[in-house]
């Protein structure tokens, strides 16, 4: 049996034009446009022809982007908006986890509160009375339960209306990303509270923006990317499509700011050796205090870095990487004339700007014989161990007594994704071990 | 539209709980209190007799005159608030809109409600001045009083849901509207008697079509001239017109609010 059937759903809005802002009674009636007002031609589709069927007693997650439509789904499922085209069914009772404490007046207590909310919600006065101390426990706001809600803080707030919410027991609930109300032990009481309604049978529709969470709880998942459904099934296939996805997204927009750094600094800097005159002079020397430099090149260009890239183990350039991938960063050099005397180096930074890591060729003992022409150098790292995170990184080509040739400073960056959300600034190789008193399961259900 | 009406009656409990919270609220924080319901409408009386009698002293053979006007004032009080603040009660609840599902139509309702209950705390004030003046009531007329009261809830209910739903697609609307509300006020026959404006006139044509007039008229004859004209309540037919077109510009304005009623969550 279904509990929400969505079939061929569409949702237009109309998109606020200068006229229609404008537009009043008066003008309305002396233009006689008063119909045409009513009736926008300046449109815009939240969600376009989307269906789909979640069976009584399961767990639909949405996901997607900010502005893909997620919200105005479960707006149309509550009932709140009506859909354009199309129809959303719904059986039982709904209640709808929109925003909580909506319904609040300010002035008046948090008990008559609690009332007029959960009368506003469906139940009865009987009934209110009857859960009253479950809500108010649940809440945790025994104390100030009689202080008017105005004096409550947000978190306070947003607990008790939470705890109106889903006590009215409704058959459908829907929650549009609201376990972020309280602290940790509330989450994890709010986790509890829904995994007692899939227990006893109810029907939940989630929107959120925590993959883990639709991993972990969800039946099914529909992604929706600009109002359509880029894909719907099992969570796990779903959500990695969707992360894929965002990571792409997430590439490009790395991609772009770097070349706008990039060329920040190029307008700046003398783009050949020979262009470095006294008026450039400060592009040659490096700045005067290395480690608060912000992103920058300098250095007299005998030596030129032309590109830097980010590749991955298939020798693809990316700047999204996971978390123990081999990775590598290949730069292309270029002496104008013959040089000897040449050190290659590499630091990674995090988004702090504190130096996860830094090493040059001087350091590891490797001497450069001379050289001339486009060479490729390749810094590789077979796994890289790193906390998830945005870094950048600095490349360097300088003489062994650290006079520049080309230092490029913060100039490029990549991104680490990790499924283990560990901290620090670095993660050494290690496992677990525990003798045979303590017994312990792998829960992470990814490889 | 009939089957959304019969549907209002399952929500009766959440009106009465919003007019209740409404009334709380109003006065919440204030030393008075609920006082504040009883001695607004009498400091009203104050004002306006004061400036009847002694400011601008009239001609009026309403004797007295304080009692006169505040036959007409206090229901036209209820009247004139109830459609002022539905004007503003959509948008101004535009978070619960778009937020929960419950019937809009609620809202100005709850308004029209919340301000009739302050109507009925004028009333004491009322009977106060009528026993200080003693002035005796004929049982009979009062008997219609019920019927004045539930025609005056109908048209009001209508206006607030025509005027609330409009104001959401056009805002100006409550700007004019206080002005509207002040010449429809002084449109009617409240501070002078209607019997001071000459049989056949222009202005009294335009004063019938007014349908506050007609209720204002009613209180007046029920609660200011008991017993003249003598015999029962001599102006029933015009009320009895009165309660079919409030009926009717109600369901017009039912029926206009649900014809709107999706674009709310879209426009506040």
């Amino acid at each position: 049996m279904l509990a929400i059937e969505a079939s061929g759903v569409t949702k237009v809005y109309r998109r606020f034009s200068n006229r229609r802002q404008f537009a009043t009674l008066k003008s309305a009636l002396l233009k006689g446009t008063l119909l045409r007002d009513l009736h926008p031609d300046e449109t815009f589709a939240a969600v376009r022809n989307v269906s789909f069927a979640v069976p009584q007693g399961s767990t639909y997650g949405i996901i997607g982007r900010n502005g893909s439509g997620k919200s105005t789904m479960l707006k149309l499922v509550a009932g709140i908006t009506k859909p354009t085209e199309g129809s959303v069914r719904v059986e039982g009772r709904i209640s709808a986890l929109i925003e909580l404490g909506a319904g609040f007046h300010p002035e008046i207590s948090g008990r008559e509160n609690v009332f007029i909310n959960g009368i506003m919600l469906g139940l009865s006065k009987r009934e209110i009375t009857k859960r009253f101390d479950e809500i108010v426990e649940f809440a945790e706001v025994k104390d100030f339960i009689d202080a008017p809600v105005k004096t409550y803080s947000s978190g306070m707030y947003m607990r008790l209306g939470f705890a109106v919410a889903i006590n009215v027991d409704p058959d459908v609930l829907l929650i549009d990303e609201v376990l972020a109300v309280g602290d940790e032990a509330f989450t994890h009481k709010c986790l509890d509270k829904f995994a007692e309604f899939r227990r006893r049978g109810k029907t939940i529709l989630l929107v959120t923006h925590s993959l883990n969470l639709v991993e972990k709880f969800c039946d099914d998942v529909l992604w929706l990317d600009s109002g359509r459904i880029r894909g719907e099934g099992d969570p796990r296939r779903v959500v990695s499509a969707y992360i894929t996805d965002v990571a792409k997204t997430e590439e490009k927009n790395l991609a772009a700011l770097d070349a706008r750094a990039r060329e920040r600094v190029d307008h700046a800097a003398p783009t050949s050796a020979g262009a470095a005159s006294e008026a450039a002079g400060d592009a040659i020397d490096p700045p005067a205090n290395m480690f608060t430099a912000s992103e920058g090149r300098w250095g007299s260009r005998e030596v030129e870095i032309v590109d830097v890239r980010i590749l991955g183990e298939d020798g693809a350039a990316k700047q999204v990487c996971q978390s123990g991938e081999a990775v590598s960063i290949q730069m292309t050099v270029r002496a104008h004339k013959k040089v000897e005397d040449v050190v290659f180096g590499v630091g990674v930074f995090n988004a702090d700007g504190v130096c996860c890591y830094g090493t040059n060729t001087d350091i590891e003992e490797l001497e450069i014989a001379e050289f001339s022409g486009e060479q490729t150098v390749t810094f590789r790292i077979k796994s890289l161990d790193m906390v998830e995170g945005t870094y950048k990184i600095d490349v360097a080509a300088h003489r062994v007594d650290g006079y520049p040739y080309d230092y490029h400073r913060l100039l490029y960056s990549f991104r680490v994704k990790s499924h283990t959300k560990d901290v620090g600034i670095y993660r050494p190789p290690h496992t677990w071990e525990f003798t045979a008193g303590i017994s312990v399961k792998d829960i992470r259900e990814r490889k | 539209m009939f089957h959304n009406l019969a549907q209002l009656i399952r929500y009766r409990g959440l009106i009465e709980s919003l007019v209740a919270r409404e009334l709380k609220a109003r006065y919440r924080g204030s030393v008075l209190g609920f006082f504040w319901s009883f001695i607004n409408p009498l400091l009203l009386l104050l004002v306006y007799s004061f400036v009847f009698e002694f400011v601008l002293p009239n001609r009026s053979p309403e004797k007295p005159y304080a009692l006169f006007l505040f036959c007409g004032l206090l229901p036209w009080t209820w009247f004139s608030s109830s459609v002022l603040e539905a004007s503003g009660v959509l948008i101004s609840s535009g978070n619960l809109i778009k937020k929960v599902l419950f019937p809009a139509e609620v809202l100005p309702i709850v308004t029209v409600l919340s301000n009739m209950v302050h109507f009925l705390f004028g009333l004491p004030i009322l009977v106060g001045f009528l026993i200080y003046y003693r002035r005796p009531l004929e049982l009979p007329e009062v008997l219609w009083f019920p019927v004045v009261l539930l025609t005056q809830l109908i048209l009001t209910t209508g206006m607030a849901l025509i005027v609330s739903a409009l104001t959401v697609h056009f805002r100006d609307l409550k700007d004019i509207l206080g002005n509207l509300m002040t010449f429809w006020f002084f449109a009617t026959p409240i501070i002078y008697p209607m019997t001071g404006v000459a049989k056949g006139s222009l202005q009294h044509t335009l004063l019938n079509l007014n349908p506050f007039t007609h209720l204002a008229i009613s209180y007046q004859e029920l609660l200011f001239y008991p017993g003249n004209p003598p015999g029962p309540f001599g102006h029933w037919r015009g009320l009895v017109i009165l309660l079919f077109a409030s009926i009717g510009l109600f369901l017009f304005g039912y029926f206009l609010f649900d014809r709107l009623r999706d674009s709310f969550a879209e426009e506040v």
